[in-house]
């Protein structure tokens, strides 16, 4: 069998439920279907919108599977089904979502990615605040922390994000009149994700990042079609994370993330033990350490174990064999006023890194 | 980017809100639909919200449309009361004595940027609308991001055109809502290789126009926010907006501090500051250093910030906080080992330095 060219990815991006995201979606599947594409819906949710049920009208829909957990049944999109079908464009709602453990994939974007591989195109939908780099800002705005994240590099992948925009005060007449919630759940949306602020705070983080995004296609597009015009090239820019059983490493590693996509780095992150593995560490450390580097990789960011008795001197070194620029660490927890008495390095690191610039990285917390 | 849309000093703040106060009586709201090229769906967009309106009730007329429209367009005007634009010497302005004379609750304005024929009034129509908004009629009017006035030279940058048609950003800036009309730049078909070439430099010109369009209404946004914290009292800073404050001191290595700073800037779409505490008794050596590093920091466009304060690292830190700053540059000489670097001003700005991150720059 020939290899299949990749399906196209197109991302409808909001910043709030009710925004209009699968309904432009929708749209957009019709104007497909309307052009001679075989297009079919692999997954709706309507949220019992009439309008956007309506808008579903005359198109294909593969029917959910049902998956049964703990006694109980769930329904997912049914991935097998939509390969087998093989449509030229699938329509697949809410790309963050985590299936019901016993489904074939974890997670929703990875049924996105079968489908892509076999050569469909999908349309999908998300919200600003499910992307994983952005979770401590999110954070921050909302005082919600948000579990059901995407990683960057999936999004990076789209052929196109598209942003799906509406005003905040639309937004809430919307949800006063109980077109996106069912009138009891709004009243609670209304206080907590709704709030005034928090939806023109998430809505600027959404614009900026599908500013991002169709920057980040231009260069893309330019360094493919043309010579470097640049008459000084950048120095290649890379960036290391201190990975410890800290539980702040996750958004360390998470901002570390963030900036090296946003300045086209290299980024490692690195754990410094004397045995040069995790088996020195009481159980409980060396979990923390074992699902930050973990979640690091998840996020495409190579890892290391470096084996070294002092956490800054190895830190450092490693740095400057590998013409490291910036280390990304986190504050110190306690200021410390006598020499030898902190057990954290970051003032050691400050001294030793002479040739490289070392980013204190500081938590994010969510307003009264 | 746009620095004129984005911070007003408290004199501005409180002069706006002066004005505001004597012109609350009936002023209109203004909505502002924004694109980045024809095409994009703007008045299809607007014309629906009319419709959706109408339905629900409200008293809306259509004041301006564009000339060219596609048939799903023209189905919605069916519907909706029209008032014709006036020719003046075979030109056309929106007809804003009849608009007023009629009183709509909301009047349409497709098209701001659109300057008026000699003998109307006002020299362009964002003045007209200007003048609806001040009759108490509520306006939503659309506008494609190459018609900022401030946006002039990157417009012209990016496509090669100059434009005579603006409307101001304070304008813009004023609007009580706006709305982003995204769409990708149309995709290529089967083309000739030469049509693919011109076709490709084509969608390039209009991604950085829509790239151009998502920051400024984001800025639009961002101020917004600020005016909505400070009118409810809320000193929260959100870090929506990524804010880069590099310290400057006599002895710092500034040329690769401000080099990393405009990258950032330019990358995160952020604002770049510049401070510099007041120190007493400075050596007139250390003064020309210093006034060389702000002129720097001026020419790379950052905003520039001098400070007072007998504890440099708390004045910082204080500015920054109150300015939403999310990273702080800072350079820092080795010299003298880690007794020289518990208490030092560094030592200050890294532990004081809550909700923002601090990028030390050996020197």
């Amino acid at each position: 069998m020939a290899e299949q060219k990749r399906g196209k990815l197109k991302i409808y991006m909001g910043y709030a439920a009710g925004v209009g995201k699968t309904f432009k979606m929708l749209e957009e599947a019709h104007r497909l279907r309307a052009a001679g594409m075989d297009v079919v819906i692999g997954y709706f949710e309507s949220h019992g919108r009439q309008e956007t049920i309506d808008k579903a009208e005359g198109l294909e829909l593969i029917p959910r599977q049902k998956i049964e957990y703990r006694g109980a049944s769930f329904e997912e999109m049914d991935t097998a089904a939509i390969l087998a079908r093989h449509p030229a464009v699938c329509v697949v709602d809410e790309f963050p979502h985590t299936n019901v453990p016993g489904s074939p994939r974890t997670k929703r974007w990875e049924d996105v990615e079968k489908v892509l591989e076999s050569g469909t195109d999908v349309l999908t939908t998300m919200n600003i605040q499910h992307l994983e780099s952005l979770n401590d800002q999110v954070w921050e705005i909302s005082g919600v922390r948000v579990r059901e994240t995407i990683p960057d590099w999936v999004v990076q992948q789209a052929d196109e994000v598209v942003m799906v925009d509406l005003t905040p005060r639309a937004l809430l007449h919307r949800l006063q009149r109980g077109v996106v919630y069912k009138i009891e759940k709004a009243e609670s949306a209304l206080k907590n994700f709704f709030r005034e602020s928090t939806l023109v705070a998430l809505r600027e983080l959404a614009l900026r990042q599908a500013a991002h995004e169709v920057k980040q296609r231009i260069t893309q597009d330019e360094t493919r079609a043309l010579p470097p015009v640049s008459a000084r090239p950048h120095k290649p820019r890379r960036i290391v994370v201190l990975v410890t059983a800290d539980p702040r490493t996750a958004m360390l590693i998470r901002r570390a993330r963030r900036v090296s996509d946003f300045l086209g780095a290299e980024c490692f992150a690195v754990a410094v033990q004397p045995t040069g593995d995790v088996s020195g560490l009481p159980q409980e450390a060396r979990e923390s350490v074992e699902r930050h580097l973990n979640f690091a990789r998840n996020l495409h960011i190579e890892t290391r174990i470096l084996q070294g008795d002092d956490v800054a001197s190895t830190l450092v070194d490693f740095g400057r064999r590998n013409r490291i620029t910036q280390i990304f660490i986190t504050r110190p927890r306690r200021r410390t006023i006598l020499p030898g008495l902190s057990g954290d390095p970051a003032q050691r690191i400050v001294n030793m890194a002479k040739e490289m610039q070392v980013v204190i990285v500081s938590e994010r917390e969510p307003g009264t | 980017m746009t620095r004129e849309l984005r911070r007003r000093t408290p004199e501005e703040l409180l002069r706006e809100v002066q004005a505001e106060e004597a012109g609350a009586v009936s002023k209109g709201h203004l909505k502002i639909f924004l694109g980045y090229a024809s095409g994009v769906g703007k008045s299809f967009r607007m014309l629906d919200e009319a419709r959706r309106r109408r339905e629900r009730g409200q008293d809306i007329v259509i004041g301006a449309i564009q000339p060219r429209l596609s048939p799903d367009v023209r189905g919605l005007l069916e519907r909706l009361e029209v008032i014709p634009l006036k020719t003046v010497d075979g030109e056309t302005a929106i007809d804003v004595e009849t608009i007023i004379r009629r009183h709509p609750t909301v009047c349409v304005v497709d098209g701001l940027a659109y300057n008026n024929p000699p003998g109307v009034r006002n020299r362009a129509r964002w003045q007209d609308v200007q003048e609806l908004l001040d009759a108490g009629i509520k306006v939503i009017a659309s506008i494609n991001v190459q018609y900022v006035a401030e946006l002039r030279d990157q417009v012209k940058e990016i496509t090669g055109k100059e434009i005579t048609e603006t409307v101001p950003g304070s304008f813009i800036k004023s609007a009580d809502e706006i709305e982003i009309i995204d769409a990708p730049a149309e995709e290529s078909m089967d083309r000739t290789p030469e049509e693919e070439v011109e076709t490709k430099r084509r969608q390039e010109r209009l991604s950085k126009l829509r790239e151009l369009a998502l920051v400024i209404a984001a800025d639009v946004v961002d101020f917004q926010l600020h005016q909505y914290l400070e009118s409810h009292g809320i000193k929260q800073r959100f870090g929506a907006h990524e804010r880069i404050l590099v310290c400057i001191t006599p002895r710092a290595n500034l040329d690769e501090m401000l080099e990393e700073a405009c990258i950032v800037a330019d990358r995160f779409h952020g604002e770049l500051m510049a401070a510099y505490v007041k120190q007493p008794g400075i050596s007139q050596a250390d003064q020309l250093a210093l006034d060389a590093k702000l002129a720097l920091a001026r020419a790379a466009g950052a905003q520039i910030e001098i400070l007072e304060g007998d504890d440099p690292a708390e004045a910082l830190v204080q500015y920054a906080r109150s300015h939403g700053v999310t990273q702080l540059f800072v350079g820092h000489s080795q010299r003298g080992g880690l007794a020289r670097f518990r208490g030092s001003p560094l030592d200050k700005l890294i532990w004081e330095g809550h909700g923002m991150d601090v990028r030390v720059f050996p020197q």
